[in-house]
């Protein structure tokens, strides 16, 4: 009885009561509330309104920007503190320089405090200070049980006025990034991610370089103190707080740490040149896999392209979900794949990526890649998009928009990310109307001026020895070595 | 969607993000006693805005209200994993977690009458295509091919009549996000979030998909489940070493089996199979379901009664009986890779209702987390072999006999021997000499947050409660186990370690990275 979905009833009055409801009869319990069988007759009450409670925005005027978010849930604060510059401001020779900044940072401890000592005294608190990096910016996190902020706000304060950048430290962050770079081409799917980059923006794009032994070992101490003197100025800062605090006294608090920090330079961000994505055939060879890792890519958008609500809409209907048409195509149709996902990426303030990447077995390689560019032409051609395509897309960003302020933290975030890349205020606010207003006619325009089947190139990560069909079918394939550079004489014993 | 809990991908320790921090802790006292009041008000909470509800079918419903913003998140628990499957069947738990995604007889069909006899059809196609490919003589290869043709000519057939992916299209509509589920050897698990004016189609999806499922696309999503086996484990260094190491590890119990299945395995399952599986171990008396936001308990408690009271009571399938007997000799994997080399060692232990579980919280906290743990001290910090190093408390699972595990990602230039030494010598050092005061109180400082850290969400909590509620019994659970790693002493760290960790109970595995791939990767 393969094909009958409901459970054979075992002979007890409970159970046929349970398949009469399953019919939509009502139940025998008077309060109880009466089963739909049928979720169209299902009825959502209308949400109550709701303001997410916005964060308190102060400006320093030394320029330090500082977005306050009281939220007494929990007795703990959550401090972060967002510096420019970024892997992208990093000099050629010496790729890797912002994240063994980031790494050092407080690790490397202060004039007054080892790293290790540090570790002890929040260790014992059981609080954090972590730093990380992102291409254009570093961030510090913290977060600590409100009893013990003055402590770990002090600890800030001495990890940005006085780092010390210890050598032992940054020799260990080294190592670490190191064994990354000695493990890079182990899994299939971080090669194609990473090589996918340098195929749509090009090999040395400050977005799709990555650190080489030679370049992190180029790395000095004194790299590190100039990186931080060229970016440590409160006017190139901001700073996030939320938790349970009250707002005018950390007000006054953060006024004292930070006030007395003199105005430094403007940020000046690097110039980042996009061009158009040169087109080809590109293939990685690894043979110790049964999977090919298949990517697509060219350049995506801006968010602040007229067209991005409208490239919103389309990215729900190409990869937005269980339902959209490539999950629903290649692979609950198709079988193709496991992992399968796409959409034209935007970025705040240069382009991202439009990308459509999946894994397949070796032997449906060329199948599948076929099967990537169907989905973009049908789209363009004998399948545009429809208005239940339309309807269903906007409804599931409408109606999870709510999401993005889910937590107080989430909405602070949010400002956060409008201020420090120059968007509106009120970019969320009005994005719902915005999305509400897009039309069939522009999801069809936005998809033939971005969808552009002849636009991408082509990376193929895996075993040829196995594919159904030469990856020639799909044109001249150009092959990339990623053979690893070894690390320069000099520094084979560092590393050890 | 599949949960293996495989130890972290070998890129370095990087700066960890602070999360949306810390936890529930709403007294928390730091580096001083004072652990029990606190909890008692963290508990006392909970217990004003918790209700828990056993239907009679035996389904256990959980609603906590937190009304932060009005979502809520649900999470379903199913007290069914990889260890219930049949030999021959390995990986049908997590295939009918997928299966759990296309629908019911309502949800994803144009014409369910017609579709039911399309699917009778795929199955006795596939059945007697399996009869016949599996003859071991007398194979008729033509007819083999004939079968295949027409099993496969009965799936095509069968589409016509599917809605394609309804189930999670209503979810997206609505607003849901998350949408996923996982499933491991102990348990299976389903999860999203909802705007909160949803819960009663929330409450329809959730025990629809429980009671009605039909085996829509079956053959389909044998392929795609096979399609995440080569991702995870194939294709994958450190899945294609668990996956041994496990096997080697356990010569009896299930636990050495692979969650996504063998292979062979996967091309194998039957529509039927698969419908078995779900009716001796999907009744109402293995499952909790944990809703969390901005609900009140009065409104929606009766909504999810109904709903979730329809699935038929049924009985609880048995335990698993067979267990895994005392390991009597180290047993050592040494799989020759392309990649680079790992190393990995896991001793037997007890299961989590053994009285010193939390005692091997202890010692994985002591070793592990953080900066200022021995494992990156020794190996990390100091003797520069590795880049990372961690001792984890209960692998693969808990409600079997599982392992503590070990394992460290080396420093170019360093093979897996070095860490499998100095990893010993840390071992050697918990045997004789008993941890330092400062050290076990910062790690039960730690392991409070850590246990609470995922508490300050509407996911986190649903998931921290359902599991409590399932494994104890009580939610409370959540707020004892703090105290339980509160008295753990230094003896029983040591007593541990001159028990468990020795040769015998040993099994170890790493990768030798063979030549052909040294080239430029050394």
């Amino acid at each position: 009885m393969p094909t009958i979905s409901s459970r054979r009833p075992r002979g007890a009055l409970v159970l046929s009561l349970g398949l009469l409801l399953g019919l939509g009869l009502p139940l025998q319990d008077a309060k109880a509330v009466p089963v739909q069988a049928d979720w169209k007759k299902i009825k959502a009450p209308p949400l109550p309104t709701w303001n997410p409670q916005q964060p308190k925005q102060v400006q320093l005027d030394n320029g330090l920007l500082i977005l306050l978010q009281p939220d007494p849930e929990l007795p703990l604060i959550d401090f972060s503190v967002h510096l420019r510059g970024g892997a992208q401001d990093e000099p050629a020779g010496k790729l890797g320089l912002a994240g063994l900044y980031s790494a050092t940072l407080r690790a490397g401890g202060t004039r007054g405090k080892t790293g290790d000592q540090i570790d002890e005294f929040l260790a014992a608190r059981a609080a954090d200070i972590e730093v990380g990096s992102t291409s254009d910016g570093v961030t510090l996190g913290a977060n600590c049980h409100k009893a013990d902020f003055d402590a770990v706000l002090g600890l800030i304060r001495e990890i940005l006025a006085e780092p010390e950048f210890r050598q032992d430290k940054l020799d260990l962050a080294k190592r670490q990034r190191m064994t990354a770079i000695s493990r890079r081409n182990d899994e299939p799917g971080s090669i194609a991610g990473r090589e996918a980059m340098k195929l749509a923006l090009g090999p040395t794009h400050p977005l799709a370089r990555h650190p080489e032994y030679a370049t992190l070992a180029a790395v000095s101490r004194e790299d590190l103190l100039a990186w931080h003197k060229q970016h440590l100025h409160p006017n190139q800062m901001m700073l996030g707080i939320s938790g349970d605090f009250d707002a005018a006294q950390m007000e006054t608090r953060l006024r004292a740490v930070f006030g007395a920090l003199p105005k430094g330079p403007a940020y000046q961000a690097a110039q980042l040149a996009f061009h158009p994505t040169k087109p080809g055939v590109f293939f990685v060879s690894k043979d110790d896999v049964n999977q090919t890792n298949i990517q697509l890519v060219q350049l995506g958008i801006q968010r602040n392209s007229p067209d991005h609500h409208a490239v919103e809409v389309l990215n729900e209907i190409l990869g937005g979900g269980f339902s959209a048409r490539l999950f629903t195509n290649i692979r609950s149709r198709q079988s193709l794949a496991y992992s399968v996902r796409g959409g034209v990426g935007m970025n705040w303030e240069y382009p991202g990526i439009y990308r459509l990447s999946m894994s397949t077995k070796s032997e449906s390689t060329v199948q599948a890649i076929q099967a990537l560019y169907a989905e973009v032409n049908n789209l363009l051609t004998s399948l545009p998009p429809t208005d239940t395509e339309l309807a269903l897309a906007k409804e599931a960003i409408l109606n999870s928009f709510i999401f993005r302020f889910e937590n107080k933290s989430d909405t602070m975030d949010s400002q956060l990310q409008l201020l420090r890349h120059g968007y509106p205020v009120d970019y969320w606010e009005k994005f719902p109307a915005e999305i509400a207003k897009v039309t069939l006619a522009d999801v069809k325009r936005v998809a033939q001026k971005y969808l552009n089947p002849t636009g991408f190139a082509l990376l193929v990560v895996g075993n040829a020895q196995a594919f159904d069909k030469p990856l020639t079918t799909v044109g001249p394939v150009t092959n990339i070595d990623i053979t690893i550079p070894p690390p320069p004489p000099s520094t084979a014993a560092q590393k050890k | 969607m599949i949960t293996t809990s495989i130890p972290p991908l070998p890129v370095p320790k990087r700066a960890r993000m602070p999360q949306h921090v810390l936890g529930l802790l709403t007294s928390w006292v730091l580096c001083t006693a004072g652990v029990t009041p606190a909890l008692a008000q963290d508990v006392a909470s909970f217990e004003k805005r918790t209700t828990v509800k056993v239907l009679p079918n035996g389904l256990t419903l959980l609603v906590i209200e937190r009304p932060v913003s009005p979502v809520f998140s649900f999470y379903t628990r199913i007290d069914v994993g990889a260890v219930q499957e049949p030999v021959g069947q390995t990986g049908l738990a997590h295939m009918f977690e997928h299966m759990a995604f296309k629908g019911t007889d309502r949800i994803g069909t144009k014409d369910i009458v017609k579709e039911r006899g399309l699917l009778d059809k795929v199955e006795k196609a596939y059945l007697a295509f399996d009869a016949e490919r599996r003859k071991s003589y007398g194979r008729d290869e033509a007819k083999v091919k004939q079968l295949d043709e027409a099993w496969k000519k009965a799936i095509d057939d069968a589409e016509a009549v599917v809605k394609q992916n309804e189930f999670g299209e209503l979810v997206d509509r609505a607003g849901g996000v998350g949408l996923n589920a996982s499933t491991s050897w102990d348990r299976t698990d389903y999860y999203y979030s909802m705007p909160a004016n949803r819960v009663e189609l929330w409450a329809y999806l959730e025990s629809e998909r429980m009671k009605r499922p039909i085996m829509r696309q079956f053959y389909k999503e044998r392929d795609v489940v096979n399609e995440e086996r080569r991702m995870r484990t194939d294709s994958n260094p450190i899945g294609r070493m668990i996956e041994q190491m496990l096997a080697t590890a356990y010569t009896a119990h299930p636990y050495g089996r692979p969650v996504v299945g063998w292979q062979s395995d996967i091309q194998s399952w039957s529509a039927t199979d698969a419908l078995k599986f779900w009716e001796q171990n999907y009744v109402p008396a293995n499952m909790v379901v944990a809703l969390v936001g901005d609900v009140k308990s009065a409104a929606v408690l009766p909504v999810m009664e109904s709903y979730f009271g329809r699935l038929p009571k049924g009985q609880k399938p048995p335990a698993v009986r067979t267990e895994e007997p005392p390991q009597q000799v180290e047993r050592t994997v040494v799989m020759q890779d392309k990649s680079q080399p790992i190393y990995v060692e896991g001793y037997h232990r007890p299961d989590y209702q053994h009285p010193d579980n939390a005692v091997y919280r202890v010692v994985s906290d002591l070793l592990s987390e953080g900066r200022t743990s021995r494992l990156y001290r020794a190996l990390v910090r100091d003797q520069k072999l590795a880049a990372q190093a961690a001792g984890i408390a209960s692998f693969p699972g808990e409600k079997y006999p599982s392992l503590f595990m070990f394992f460290a990602i080396p420093t170019p230039g360093h093979q897996a021997q070095a860490l499998r030494t100095a990893i010993h010598h840390e071992i050697d050092r918990l045997k004789s000499e008993l941890v330092t005061d400062d050290e076990l109180r910062t790690v039960k400082t730690r392991a409070k947050v850590e246990l609470l850290r995922g508490l300050s969400t509407n996911q986190g909590l649903a998931r921290a409660f359902a599991e409590a509620q399932q494994l104890y019994g009580d939610w409370r659970q959540v707020f004892r186990e703090v105290d339980q790693i509160e008295r753990v002493t230094k003896e029983d760290v040591q007593r541990i370690a001159k028990t468990v960790f020795v040769p015998r109970n040993r099994t170890a595995a790493w990768i030798e990275t063979t030549d052909a791939a040294g080239k430029g990767s050394k």
